[in-house]
C-alpha cells in the first residue's frame, strides 16, 4: 500500500523555511530573548521578600484575603526550597509568552467575530493548535531557534493562544443582538461600537480565555525545560531522568503552588468584572 | 407638513433579493415565493407619510413585517427598493457618512427589550448618543441629567440597569433616546415588554410627553388598544403589506377589509368611538322665529315628541316638548320661548360613547352635539349609543 509522506513534505518545508527566512527567526529571536530576559532581570533584582509582598498585595487587590495568604505562604516555601530563582524564570517565561499571545490572540479573536470568512478559516485551525501534543511544537520551534529559552517562548504562545482567540470571538459574538443595534441606531461607528460597546460586553469571557492562557503557558513553560529552557520544569525533568524523587517532588510543588497563585488570580479577574456589570448584585 | 415619507417600500430576505423583486411586484404570494425561490418577504410596497408632530402607530401581529419596516427607516435593516425621505433628504440614498448623521441627529430609537448596556450607570446609558457624537462631558452630563429628569428618574444617575425595574429602565431607554433631541422617534415594541398596569402608565406618560415635545413618533406595536390610545393614526399591517391608514376612529367604523375587521371587533368601542360618528343629521329643528303651530306640525310629520329649538347662528336654545307646544297652540299664544327647556345635555364631538352613557340615561331627549362654539353639529338619540358600541351605527336607527 502506498504511503502516504506527510512527515516528508513537513520536513521539506521546515527546511524550505529555516534556508530562506533566517533573519527574519534571528531576529524574531533577538526581540523574544530580550523580553523575557528583561522579565527575568527585573524579578530577579527584586528581593525575594519584596516580590512576595508584591505578589501577595496583587492578589489581596484582585482575589481577596485567603488568596494573598496563601501566596505568601506558597512563595515563602517555594522559598525555602531553594528554588526561588527557577520560579522567577518560569514566571518570566509564563508572562512573556501570555502576554505575546494576548498581543497576538485578542485582535485574532475581534476579526473572527466579525468575519465569517476568517472564522471558518481559523477555527480548524485553533483545533489544530489545541490537540496537537504539546512536545510536537518543540521540534520546529528548535530548528527555527536552537535550543534555550526563546523555542520554549515560541512553542508556549503558540500552545497557549487558542483559548484567548475563541474565547475573545466567543465573548463578542455573545453580546446581545438588541444591544449592538442600539448602538448601531444610534450612529456609533464600527469603531466606536467595538471599544463602547462589544469588547466591555465580552471581557468576562476574555478574562476567561486569559486564564486558561495562562494555564496553560505555564504548564508549556515546564515541558520546554526539555528544549533546555531552564526554569522549574528544569528541576522536574532531572528529577526524572536521575531519578531523585524528592528533587522531582519538589520542583512539582513549586509548579503547583504558581500554578494556584495565577490561576486564583486571572480567575477572579473574570468575577470581578462580572460584578461590575451588576448582574450579581 | 410631512416630515417623513415612505415609497413603495419592499424588503425581501434571502440570497438573491434583488432578482425575484420582480415577481413580488407582479404579485406573487408569499409562501408561493418561499416556496419557490427561498426568499421571504419583510415588507411589500409600503408607502406612508407622517406628519410633524403625529404619533403614527404601525400595528401588526408577529411576522407582519411592522418591526422590519421600522429598521428600514433608520436602515438598520437595508430596504431592497423604495424610497424613504426625511425632511426632504432622502434616507435610502445616503451614504454612510450621511447615514451615520442622521442615526446621530434625526432618530431616535427606543427598544422592546430596552437593550441597555449593562456596564453603565444610568447616566452614561443616557449620554450614549451623545458619546458617540463626541460631545464635552459637560454637554453629556447636563442633557443625560434633563433627559432623566424629563421621563421622571432623577437621583437615579449613578444606578446601574439591573438595579432598576422593567418600567424604570423603558424609561432609561426613552431618556437615551430623548438625550440627542432627535426630530424623530421609532418605539420599537416599547412598552410590549412591561406589566400591563406599567404599560398604561407608560402610554400615558409618552402622551403628556408628546403634548410638551411635539415629537414625530412612530409606534410599532400587537397591541390595538395602545395603538388606539396613542395613535393619531393607525397603519394595519400583514404579511408585509400596509391594509390600512387612518385614525383609531377610521380603523374601527370603517375597516378596510376582512381582515381589519376582525382585528377590531373585540375591541371595545365605548372608548374609541366617539359622539361625532354616531350622530345624526338635526333635521328635526325649528328657529325661535318659527311659531308653537310650525312646531307641532313638524314634530307630527316628523313621528317625535320633541324638537329643537335655534337661534339665528345655529345656536342651541333649547327644547320643547309636543304637550307644551299643543298648549300654546290652544292659548293661541305663539311666545315659543317661554316654554324652551333649557336641561338638554350637550357634548363636544369627540366625546367617547363611554363618556355619553351616563348622559343617556339621565334625560329622556336626544343628547345634542355642538363644537366649541356651541354650533350644532348633529344629535345623538339614545338607541344610537347602544349601536354604537354594538357598532351598527351605518344602519338606520
Amino acid at each position: 500500500m502506498y504511503r502516504l509522506p506527510i512527515g516528508k513534505y513537513v520536513e521539506i518545508f521546515i527546511e524550505w523555511l529555516t534556508a530562506n527566512l533566517e533573519p527574519v527567526f534571528q531576529a524574531i529571536k533577538a526581540a523574544l530573548l530580550w523580553v523575557v530576559t528583561a522579565f527575568e532581570w527585573a524579578f530577579e533584582i527584586v528581593p525575594s521578600y519584596v516580590m512576595v509582598l508584591i505578589i501577595a498585595l496583587i492578589a489581596w487587590r484582585i482575589a481577596g484575603k485567603g488568596t494573598a495568604i496563601f501566596s505568601i505562604v506558597g512563595l515563602v516555601i517555594i522559598n525555602s526550597i531553594g528554588l526561588w530563582a527557577e520560579t522567577m524564570q518560569t514566571l518570566a517565561m509564563v508572562i512573556t509568552s501570555a502576554l505575546i499571545a494576548l498581543i497576538i490572540g485578542i485582535p485574532l479573536g475581534i476579526w473572527m467575530s466579525r468575519n465569517n470568512v476568517v472564522n471558518a478559516i481559523m477555527r480548524p485551525i485553533l483545533d489544530f493548535m489545541q490537540t496537537m501534543p504539546a512536545f510536537v511544537y518543540l521540534i520546529p520551534a528548535v530548528l527555527f531557534f536552537d535550543l534555550g529559552k526563546v523555542p520554549g517562548v515560541v512553542a508556549t504562545i503558540i500552545f497557549a493562544m487558542p483559548p484567548i482567540v475563541r474565547l475573545t470571538s466567543l465573548g463578542i459574538r455573545q453580546v446581545p443582538e438588541d444591544v449592538t443595534e442600539a448602538s448601531i441606531a444610534f450612529g456609533s461607528t464600527s469603531r466606536q461600537m467595538l471599544f463602547k460597546v462589544q469588547i466591555p460586553l465580552a471581557m468576562p469571557t476574555i478574562l476567561a480565555g486569559l486564564n486558561q492562557t495562562i494555564m496553560l503557558s505555564l504548564s508549556m513553560v515546564v515541558i520546554s525545560s526539555m528544549i533546555g529552557a531552564r526554569g522549574l520544569g528544569d528541576v522536574v525533568l532531572k528529577g526524572i531522568t536521575q531519578m531523585r524523587i524528592g528533587q522531582g517532588f519538589e520542583g512539582g510543588l513549586a509548579v503547583v503552588i504558581l500554578a494556584m497563585i495565577l490561576d486564583r488570580i486571572t480567575q477572579k479577574l473574570g468575577n470581578k468584572n462580572n460584578g461590575l456589570n451588576g448582574q450579581d448584585t | 407638513m410631512v416630515k417623513l415619507e415612505v415609497k413603495n417600500l419592499y424588503k425581501v430576505f434571502g440570497p438573491n433579493p434583488k432578482r425575484v423583486l420582480k415577481a413580488i411586484k407582479n404579485g406573487a404570494s408569499k409562501d408561493q415565493l418561499l416556496k419557490d425561490t427561498g426568499h421571504g418577504i419583510g415588507v411589500r410596497d409600503a408607502s406612508f407619510e407622517v406628519l410633524e408632530g403625529e404619533v403614527f402607530v404601525i400595528m401588526g401581529l408577529s411576522g407582519s413585517g411592522k418591526s422590519t419596516l421600522v429598521r428600514c427607516i433608520n436602515r438598520l435593516i437595508e430596504p431592497t427598493s423604495g424610497d424613504i425621505i426625511l425632511d426632504g433628504q432622502s434616507v435610502t440614498k445616503s451614504d454612510s457618512k450621511e447615514l451615520l448623521e442622521i442615526r446621530r441627529k434625526k432618530i431616535g430609537m427606543v427598544f422592546q427589550n430596552f437593550a441597555l448596556l449593562p456596564h453603565r450607570t444610568i447616566k452614561e446609558n443616557v449620554a450614549f448618543g451623545l458619546e458617540i457624537q463626541a460631545k464635552s462631558i459637560e454637554e453629556r452630563d447636563k442633557k443625560a441629567i434633563d433627559a432623566l429628569e424629563m421621563v421622571g428618574l432623577k437621583g437615579y444617575e449613578d444606578m446601574y440597569p439591573s438595579q432598576l425595574s422593567g418600567g424604570m429602565q423603558q424609561r432609561v431607554g426613552l431618556a437615551r433616546a430623548l438625550a440627542t433631541d432627535p426630530d424623530i422617534l421609532l418605539m420599537d415594541e416599547a412598552f410590549s415588554a412591561l406589566d400591563p398596569l406599567i404599560r398604561k402608565e407608560m402610554q400615558s406618560e409618552l402622551m403628556t410627553l408628546q403634548s410638551r415635545m411635539q415629537k414625530t413618533i412612530i409606534f410599532i406595536t400587537h397591541d390595538l388598544d395602545e395603538a388606539l390610545r396613542i395613535g393619531d393614526r393607525i397603519a394595519i399591517m400583514k404579511d408585509g403589506e400596509i391594509m390600512q391608514i387612518g385614525t383609531p376612529e377610521e380603523i374601527l367604523t370603517d375597516p378596510a377589509d376582512d381582515y381589519v375587521k376582525e382585528f377590531v371587533q373585540d375591541v371595545n368601542r365605548a372608548k374609541v368611538v366617539t359622539a361625532s360618528s354616531i350622530m345624526k343629521n338635526p333635521d328635526t329643528i325649528i328657529s325661535s322665529k318659527d311659531g308653537a303651530r310650525v312646531a307641532v306640525r313638524r314634530m307630527r310629520s316628523a313621528g317625535i315628541s320633541s324638537i329643537f329649538v335655534l337661534d339665528r347662528q345655529r345656536k342651541l336654545k333649547g327644547i320643547i316638548s309636543i304637550e307644551d307646544a299643543m298648549k300654546l297652540v290652544k292659548a293661541e299664544s305663539n311666545d315659543i320661548d317661554s316654554i324652551i327647556d333649557k336641561d338638554v345635555y350637550t357634548v363636544s364631538p369627540d366625546t367617547s360613547i363611554e363618556e355619553l352613557l351616563p348622559l343617556a340615561v339621565n334625560t329622556k331627549y336626544p343628547i345634542v352635539v355642538a363644537d366649541d362654539d356651541g354650533v350644532l353639529q348633529g344629535i345623538i338619540v339614545r338607541v344610537s349609543v347602544l349601536s354604537g358600541i354594538l357598532g351598527e351605527e351605518d344602519e338606520d336607527v
